[in-house]
């Protein structure tokens, strides 16, 4: 499959990463070798085989619905770029 | 004193022969005189292990009998620590610190292990030389002008230098197996889900695993007795009944059925790692063990099929560092999206945002079956190749990795590095333990075996690899004071 710069600034754009007009090239030829790489997976026939996404095929575990968390905000915002009352502070989205 | 194992240092702490604020002590001032040549932490904390050694002497003393009691120990910068910082490698975490420790930190502290600081590591666990980590390249100790391997070359490093006597890892594509390899210690990855992911920074949430990097099998059976077993606060952890990992090290190997993959003994294997693990495969024999060829005819596809899985949970996982809650944010953004791409964009290193971009492409609209579905198909038929040589065998052994430790700087090609794993990935793939023990030299630097097990079959790799370091001396070898330079 081609990848080309249109594809890069794409994907750039859906991964929120910057990448700079100096930069392109370089990231679309690494990119394109990766899938070169990855294709190799092409090579096998694997349409009746069943996809695995878990080793053992894990279930979810349940548990009864009882409130297991404490409210930590005070804690959990002293790590934060930005706070206000309280609140986590981005650039304004709302005008 | 530093050089001695956790089951030596742990019967001299209890007669009373060092005490651990003395062994705490001396581990502390032998990283302050070294660590600027081989990097291994990126952070210690002195006062709190000297604190944490003070209290474990009083319990000591008390007749508390616990084996890693007062026992000098460093983890990967990738485990959530409480009070000390946690970057993961990268610039996007450098002045984090916790609100809470992982399990595997919050179980070792209860057993009185004393926290000696964090060892470096590749970005995000992204990378097997260690050259991604933000906070530069950790030297090997047998050679600095080499790599220690990746991911946890800081704590591979740090266990071959004895720089702590023993230290966790993490292993999602042999993290964990190929820095042991590289710096001739002993390292294990565990079956899927056998310890808890709780507070370990998620890089591939289906294959992450986390495990210990120790001066011989022994050791590493001593922390996992502490570390395995199930977590409610990771719903991924297993349910299978933990065993005493020490119970059964030695027992005999006599009619062990040990199987020798074909697919590991092909061209890109070095003459000297092959010769190693021939003469490794001997001492087996000697010991009783039989020997048989078995196939793993797709362990080709692992590496491609691993360049989706692994790069696909990375761009979802990763999609938490935002610059708002917590960690980097860029300065002075414009608006939120330019504060999310300036933020993303400068606090994550080239090979990290390579892999979330691969990622994001496997998953977009379109993609999906030809790559993730794919992935996940070939991930199967990696699976039933294990399924059906365990059928025959015990365990499966060949090389950790293609050769010994590669030079600083020496591949700049993602595609090379990513091929440096190509014995190591598919066990993860699979959900399988495999241990990494040191076999010999190549040349000054250490070669490694890989012994690989079925699924919750740790206690039997320990048995096996325990029993080849009473019969060896390889694990016993230590770098040059000089770290060979």
């Amino acid at each position: 499959m081609a990848f080309d710069k249109s594809e890069v600034s794409k994907v750039a754009q859906l991964a929120r990463i910057k990448i700079t007009s100096d930069e392109i090239e370089e990231v679309e030829s690494r990119i394109t070798e990766i899938l070169h790489l990855i294709d190799q997976m092409q090579s096998v026939d694997t349409d009746s085989i069943e996809p695995m996404s878990h080793p053992f095929g894990g279930t979810q575990i349940l548990r009864s619905d009882t409130i297991t968390e404490e409210n930590n905000r005070d804690e959990l915002q002293k790590i934060a770029p930005k706070v206000e009352n309280g609140l986590f502070l981005v650039p304004k989205v709302i005008e | 004193m530093l050089e001695k194992t956790v089951a030596e240092l742990s019967k001299a702490l209890r007669s009373q022969e060092v005490s651990s604020v003395e062994l705490t002590q001396a581990y502390l001032e032998k990283i302050a005189a070294v660590n600027e040549r081989l990097n291994t932490y990126i952070t210690t904390c002195d006062e709190l292990a000297l604190k944490q050694a003070s209290k474990a002497d009083q319990l000591i003393a008390d007749g508390n009998q616990n084996p890693l009691l007062g026992i000098p120990i460093a983890h990967k910068d990738i485990f959530c620590t409480k009070n000390i910082k946690t970057t993961c490698g990268s610039k996007m975490l450098e002045n984090f610190v916790s609100p809470y420790d992982a399990t595997i930190v919050s179980k070792l502290n209860k057993a009185g292990a004393v926290t000696l600081g964090k060892t470096n590591m590749d970005e995000f666990a992204m990378g097997s030389s260690n050259e991604t980590s933000y906070f530069g390249s950790v030297k090997n100790p047998w050679d600095t002008s080499k790599v220690p391997g990746g991911s946890s070359g800081g704590s591979a490093a740090a266990v071959a230098a004895d720089l702590c006597a023993i230290a966790t890892g993490t292993d999602t594509g042999g993290s964990i197996r190929q820095p042991a390899s590289f710096c001739g210690v002993t390292g294990l990855k565990p079956s899927y889900g056998r310890v808890s992911r709780w507070g370990m920074i998620a890089f591939a949430s289906s294959l992450d695993q986390a495990g210990p990097i120790s001066k011989s099998a022994e050791d590493a059976a001593i922390l996992m007795n502490v570390i395995a077993g199930p977590d409610n606060l990771d719903s991924t952890s297993s349910r299978t009944p933990v065993v005493d990992y020490t119970l059964n090290l030695n027992d005999s190997l006599y009619g062990l059925k040990i199987g020798v993959p074909k697919q590991h003994f092909t061209e890109g294997l070095s003459a000297d790692v092959e010769e190693s693990i021939r003469l490794s495969l001997k001492e087996f024999e000697k010991l009783g063990a039989s020997i048989t060829q078995v196939d793993l005819p797709n362990n080709h596809l692992s590496v491609p099929a691993y360049y989706v899985v692994a790069p696909a949970e990375a761009s979802a996982n990763l999609s938490r560092y935002d610059g708002v809650r917590y960690g980097f944010r860029c300065d002075n953004p414009i608006d939120l999206e330019d504060m999310y791409m300036r933020t993303r964009s400068e606090g994550f290193g080239s090979e990290v945002k390579r892999r979330i971009m691969i990622g994001t492409y496997a998953l977009s609209a379109g993609y999906y079956d030809a790559y993730y579905q794919k992935a996940q198909k070939i991930r199967r038929l990696i699976k039933n190749d294990f399924d059906a040589a365990f059928e025959t065998v015990d365990v499966i052994v060949g090389p950790t990795s293609p050769h010994t430790a590669f030079s600083l700087g020496a591949t700049t090609d993602p595609v090379k590095m990513y091929l440096e794993d190509i014995y190591t990935i598919a066990v993860n793939l699979a959900g399988l333990p495999g241990i990494s023990i040191p076999t010999g030299f190549g040349g000054n630097l250490p070669i490694g075996m890989q012994i690989i097990g079925k699924e919750f079959a740790e206690a039997k790799l320990l048995n096996v690899a325990h029993q080849y370091q009473q019969v060896t001396e390889w694990h016993k070898s230590k770098p040059s004071e000089n770290f060979g330079e």
